[in-house]
């Protein structure tokens, strides 16, 4: 929590500094009103005070509330204006970390928590630091000194207001130890019940097929019901919350009159009127001192929630990034060349390894393919090109240079990637198509419309509304898998790379477009050099050299035909998606 | 068609307005059923209680009163003792005490005699004193000669008799006998009395309000309970075409974002809006009744205020509205980019990214101030507020002590009603805004609530006993769409013998799941008839459908709970034999075995178990169910080579004497099928066998040949 206000700059800490000294004003302020205020109620007892007496207490005691008034504004523009600040910084931290992030990074902490982390988290925080610089500075001096100012005027009442306290601290306590612990058991029904019900929506044809509709609505049943309890029994804790404080709060004031009242019949004649101008000043003393411990108390809900928060974008700030950038910026002799050296990579957490030992090359021009099962690595392969990941022994190296050397930028402007999943951003076909920057003019619009055509799409964004400029919705909602995939395959086309990457990014099409495509594909790159991976044998049926991966290793290389005789795991893998007369066929 | 995005009912959704309040509020009154009653007196408590609160501070002044009753000195006494003595002196002196009385109504004049009187009295030697004077009896308090002279002796250092601090502390110097007559009287038995009467007023007021509370917890509770319950039992009342029309998040968001914020607010915004207004309007009455002058200040005092804390609040409302709007964007964009990292990495897209984050950001920043800030002070200048009302009411009701209009007790009411008059105010804005968003998100779970249902099926008289069945299915000139304008299957017929296969085949995206559809009734045929071992599907329940098929699709969908109860699901009477025996028949039991729990083990948060191995659950789930037809999607993505041929077996296994329809990705199936069914665009464009369809050079045949093909 303290660490991570750490990211509060000089000029934040002044700001902070400068919020104190506004507050203990303001409780100066405001501990000088009841002054007055007794000053007023004695002025008003006695017989020989002027109306301009009255007057001018209650003129000063209302430059007190105006001056409290203008101090809290104070404190509320720059506090909101601190924790503004302090959220945009910090968002923007988390945001440009992110982006250098890996994949394995990211993986580790999942995108969507990533997201809340950027989001949700940071304005948990920014909730915290408005409200902790009204009420958590406030809080703890107006109740020192308030109590500081009572302490002397009289056993009784002091007695009386700390068992108010009292009361108050252990009814807190109560609820922190009883209820709060309650909290995270309510947002794990919460989620159940969210899985329960996207369970039943996810499978409503299955659980109709079995007419399980009762079955699931008993599951259903039961953990609404647990929902239910524990809410239930939490909402009603705390409907008891608001009767004991304003309980308190006014017996803290009846007994104050009470005791007061027998303290002026003992009391001197003097005294007498004085204590009662004591009493209406420690009424409201009291007041604040109660006042203070229900702030208190507040912030003290809020806290566990905002450590967690911070907590929770700690963990993304101190990421250490596992990918370092080098510095290499000048030419290449060779273009268009991939080569794997002795390449091994396991998670750094890992303690087995995903790829072992790989090396092959592939020269400008050829299409190199790699097929396995899932879980064979060979994505991870292919994203060691790109970066996306680090080899943990042995090189990569892509025209010649270890692509560690490379300045990122100046290797990605080689390569063109298409991953499994298309990537579509809010905007345009075109903007999507040319998306990004490969260190040269961004592409014409003839080159655009060329890619689309190359790419299969033309026909699917000539029908669109606006054809070329159509809106893309968040997240491409507004076209199928297909559709998605052949655009992401003409952004990588618009970027005219030496190096196509394609991780998979054909099974989303169906056979007679991922053939033409390639065939299209092949003849407007002669000269670029492609990896493919792929599920289907028809896909990589004509690459130059096809790498077939096993638990992450190498088990065969060669052209399909090589393989076929001499590779039992491609053969398995050929024989359950085509009978062998096909094979031979092909 | 309502598509509610997803990412707008997230847990940051703005304030709603709703499109009918007064229908959706009686609507959400009258689906209370038997909390109707418990609502009215929760309310009514709420009433009570904020009544009581109101007639507190009326006590309190009383109590007050009392109090300053006994601190005053009886000036009264003071009189009635100095005429005393005077009297006597006169008497023992054989003055005429008749022209002292005639003098007695010049006020002024008399006080001016007397102190000289006293002055000159007091030059007398003591001795002499006491023969002028008697012994005086006031309110049984006998005060002797002695003490007369001493009274007389501080008097004169006295200019007047008015209550001031000075003459307090000479009265304080005074002889007992004399103190005794002039202290004040507090009466303590009263003040006792009024004190229980508070106590009792704030004890009830506290009960009440937690009564209030707790049958509030009660009833919004119990309300959203049976809200869920009734979504959980509309899903599966729902037609499918709902589903595939309207997005699961936006489904899921009902149950869980606007219960939840029906309950909440129905929670927090009735009581206190009813509790508001009475404290509000309560005090008000109250402030009239007790003094109409000091009512009228602290009214006219607050009113300034009130009028800038709602433009204030306007104002917030607008940024806090734009908030939500930036909010929404930066989260789209983050979720843009965060899950298109690789491509963002691989295109160096990360500056225009950064940049278009920085846009955003910086709006937000700017609103997020303003909105904070404007919120932020709303407090304190309620506060202020507050206290210049206080400073307008003890003014005031100073200038009327000092008149004798009213009394301090007043004041110390009105210091109190000024307070409770201006609370609530703010609790009624938030109240209501609580009360926008219950009717905005209760609206939209009764349109949920209220979509149409499946038809019934009361009327389906013929039923298909499972032990009848034998499998035969017949389509006669089935048309079909999913919109009525639009036909997709036009005219389809074939006639499927027993234990037949059939294989639909066709790209992604062309409809093959439309058959699934009509097969099992998801979906009802426009026209044309389906005819399952003679009987009309027409005429047979959706569950007399669903229990002659075995249906195995290509997600594999298990509920989070055991293998074993995945497997036998929904079905009594399955013995863990069986479940073993399918187990093995789809030559899974040895992998579960190795798993922790074996047939107990939970799938689900189970990362050991692959997507594959799944599949294989799935499809033991069909061994179990005895039933003559079958629908299978043999996609096998995401499956590793090893596992997929497992799965490919056990598929043909579950083929075995059954009418099955396949949704066919292997070519050994298409070829054996007996009837090919081509489906494109949701079409069915071809149907016939293999070779049939080969010699045709149609579109089959081009699809066949697509997967062979060379590059060129």
């Amino acid at each position: 929590m303290i660490k991570i206000f750490k990211n509060f700059t000089k000029k934040d800490k002044l700001a902070v500094l400068f919020c104190i000294v506004l507050v203990i004003s303001q409780v100066w302020l405001e501990l000088k009103m009841p002054e007055y205020m007794s000053e007023i109620t004695r002025l008003v007892q006695t017989d020989d005070s002027t109306m301009k007496e009255i007057l001018t207490s209650g003129a000063y005691m209302l430059l007190c509330a105006l001056g409290s008034l203008v101090t809290a504004i104070l404190v509320g523009y720059i506090s909101s204006k601190l924790s503004a600040n302090f959220s945009r910084n910090i968002r923007k931290k988390i945001f440009e970390k992110v982006e250098n992030f890996g994949i394995a990074e990211i993986k580790k902490f999942s995108t969507s928590s990533l997201i809340t982390r950027t989001t949700n988290d940071v304005t948990q925080l920014e909730m915290l630091i408005s409200m902790g610089m009204q009420m958590l500075l406030k809080a703890p001096i107006m109740a020192v000194w308030a109590v500081i100012k009572i302490v002397g005027k009289s056993t009784q009442w002091s007695m009386l207001t700390a068992t108010g306290v009292l009361i108050l601290l252990i009814t807190d306590i109560f609820i922190m130890l009883v209820v709060v612990p309650k909290f995270s058991k309510v947002q794990k029904l919460t989620d159940k019940i969210n899985d329960v019900t996207r369970e039943n929506l996810t499978g409503i044809r299955v659980i109709r097929a079995f007419n399980a509709e009762q079955f699931q609505e008993k599951r259903f049943n039961d953990v609404n019901k647990n929902l239910t309890d524990i809410q239930m029994f939490n909402q009603r804790v705390f409907s008891s919350l608001s009767p004991i404080m304003t309980f308190i709060m006014h017996f803290q004031t009846l007994g104050i009159y009470f005791i007061g009242a027998y303290l002026i019949y003992d009391a001197g004649l003097v005294d007498k009127i004085n204590l009662f101008g004591d009493m209406v000043v420690f009424s409201s003393y009291g007041m604040q001192v109660i006042m203070s411990f229900l702030m208190l108390t507040i912030i003290f809900m809020l806290a566990p929630r905002s450590s967690v928060s911070a907590k929770r974008i700690n963990e993304v700030l101190e990421e250490e990034i596992s990918i370092k950038d080098g510095d290499f910026v000048g030419d290449t002799q060779e273009k268009g060349t991939v080569e794997f050296k002795n390449v091994s990579f396991k998670y750094p957490d890992a303690d087995e390894y995903l790829l072992k030992n790989i090396s092959f090359t592939v020269n400008k021009g050829e299409t190199i393919a790699f097929i396995g099962s899932t879980g064979s690595g060979k994505s991870t392969l292919i994203n060691l090109v790109p970066r996306l990941y680090d080899a943990t022994d042995g090189e990569v190296l892509v025209d010649g240079v270890n692509v560690k050397e490379y300045k990122r930028e100046n290797l990605n402007n080689k390569i063109g990637y298409i991953p499994q999943k298309a990537v579509m951003f809010t905007g345009t076909v075109e903007s999507n198509v040319i998306y990004g920057d490969n260190g040269k003019e961004k592409a014409s619009k003839d080159k655009i419309k060329k890619a689309i055509k190359v790419a299969q799409a033309r026909d699917f964004v000539e029908k669109m509304t606006g054809k070329y400029s159509a809106s893309i919705s968040r997240g491409g909602t507004n076209i199928s898998g297909g559709q998605k995939q052949r655009l992401a395959i003409a952004r990588a086309i618009a970027r005219d790379p030496e190096i196509y990457i394609f991780d998979d990014s054909f099974s989303a099409l169906d056979y007679q477009t991922d053939v033409t495509l390639r065939k299209e594909l092949k003849k407007y790159t002669k000269d670029a050099t492609s990896m493919i991976v792929a599920q289907r044998i028809g896909t990589i049926i004509n690459a130059d050299k096809i790498v077939v991966l096993e638990n992450g290793e190498c088990v065969g290389m060669g052209t399909h035909k090589e393989l076929l005789k001499n590779c039992e795991v491609y053969k398995e893998i050929a024989l359950s998606q085509l009978s062998e007369e096909e094979l031979k066929n092909a | 068609m309502p598509k509610a995005g997803g990412s707008g009912h997230g847990p940051m959704r703005t304030v709603e307005k709703s499109k009918d309040f007064k229908g959706s509020m009686i609507r959400l009154f009258k689906s209370l059923g038997k909390w109707q009653a418990l609502l009215i007196v929760s309310l009514l408590l709420a009433i009570f209680s904020a009544t009581l609160s109101t007639i507190a501070p009326n006590k309190l002044s009383s109590l007050s009163e009392l109090i300053t009753e006994g601190i005053r000195p009886n000036t009264k006494n003071i009189e009635k003792l100095s005429n005393e003595i005077f009297k006597n002196i006169m008497i023992n002196s054989h003055m005429d005490t008749s022209s002292q009385k005639s003098n007695n109504k010049n006020n002024k004049e008399n006080q001016k005699q007397y102190k000289e009187f006293i002055v000159n009295f007091n030059k007398l030697p003591d001795t002499q004193k006491e023969l002028l004077l008697s012994d005086i009896e006031i309110d049984n308090v006998k005060v002797s000669k002695k003490n007369q002279i001493k009274y007389l002796e501080t008097l004169s250092e006295m200019s007047n008799t008015k209550v001031t601090n000075k003459f307090l502390n000479k009265l304080d110097s005074m002889p007992k006998s004399i103190k005794k007559i002039i202290t004040p009287k507090m009466n303590l038995k009263e003040i006792k009395k009024r004190a229980l009467i508070l106590a009792i007023i704030y004890l009830s007021s506290s009960i009440f309000m937690f009564i209030q509370g707790f049958i509030m917890a009660t009833i919004a509770n119990n309300f959203a309970k049976n809200l869920r319950e009734k979504i959980s039992k509309k899903i599966n009342k729902l037609p499918l075409r709902y589903f595939d029309s309207h997005e699961t998040g936006d489904i899921l968001s009902r149950v869980t974002n606007d219960v939840d914020s029906v309950a909440q607010n129905m929670n927090q915004s009735f009581a206190t809006l009813v509790s508001s207004l009475t404290l509000f309007f309560g005090s008000i009455i109250m402030m009239f009744i007790t003094n109409w002058i000091m009512a009228s200040t602290a009214i006219l005092a607050s009113i300034f205020g009130f009028a800038f804390s709602f433009v204030l609040l306007k104002r917030s409302q607008k940024y806090f509205k734009r908030r939500q709007k930036e909010l929404g964007e930066l989260n789209g964009h983050i979720e843009e980019i965060y899950s298109g990292h690789n491509v963002v990495k691989a295109y160096n897209g990360e500056k225009s990214a950064l940049k278009e984050f920085d846009k955003i950001n910086d709006r937000l920043y700017d609103c997020n101030r303003k909105s904070q800030f404007l919120s932020g002070i709303m407090q304190p200048i309620m506060i202020f507020i507050g206290n210049f009302g206080y400073v307008a009411v003890c003014v005031v009701g100073s200038l009327l002590v000092m008149n004798d209009k009213t009394t301090f007790g007043t004041i110390i009411a009105f210091m109190i009603y000024v307070r409770l008059f201006t609370s609530p105010l703010s609790q009624i804005a938030q109240a209501l805004t609580g009360l926008q968003s219950t009717a905005a998100a209760s609206e939209r779970v009764f349109e949920f609530l209220d979509e149409e249902e499946l038809t019934s099926e009361e009327d389906k008289c013929e039923v298909l006993d499972i032990k009848d069945a034998k499998g035969n299915i017949e389509f006669k000139n089935v048309k079909f769409g999913y919109n009525q304008d639009k036909l997709i299957i036009k005219n389809f017929s074939a006639n499927i013998k027993s234990g037949q296969k059939v294989a639909i085949v066709g790209p992604t995206g062309a409809g093959k799941t439309t058959m699934v559809n009509l097969l099992m009734k998801f979906y009802d045929i426009n026209k044309g008839d389906i005819i399952i071992d003679g009987k009309n599907a027409k005429d047979l329940t959706r569950e007399n459908i669903h229990d002659l098929f075995v249906m195995v699709l290509q997600d594999t969908w298990l509920f989070n709970g055991s293998i074993k109860d995945n497997i036998k699901y929904n079905k009594e009477n399955i013995s863990d034999k069986e479940i073993w025996k399918a187990c093995h028949t789809v030559g899974i039991d040895h992998f579960i075995k190795t798993l922790p729990d074996d047939i107990n083990t939970q799938v689900g948060d189970n990362d050991s178990i692959s997507q594959g191995q799944k599949q294989l659950i799935t499809i033991a789930r069909g061994m179990i169910e005895k039933a003559p037809f079958l629908i299978l999607d043999e996609a096998t993505s995401n499956v590793d080579t090893r596992t997929e041929e497992l799965v490919q077996k056990a598929m043909d296994k579950l083929t075995e004497g059954k009418t099955s329809f396949i949704i066919a990705h292997r070519l050994s199936t298409i070829k054996n099928a007996d009837l090919i069914l081509v489906m494109e665009e949701g079409n069915i464009i071809e149907q016939g066998t293999h070779d049939e369809l080969m010699k045709k050079k149609g579109f089959y045949e081009k699809l066949y040949n697509s997967q062979f093909e060379k590059i060129a």
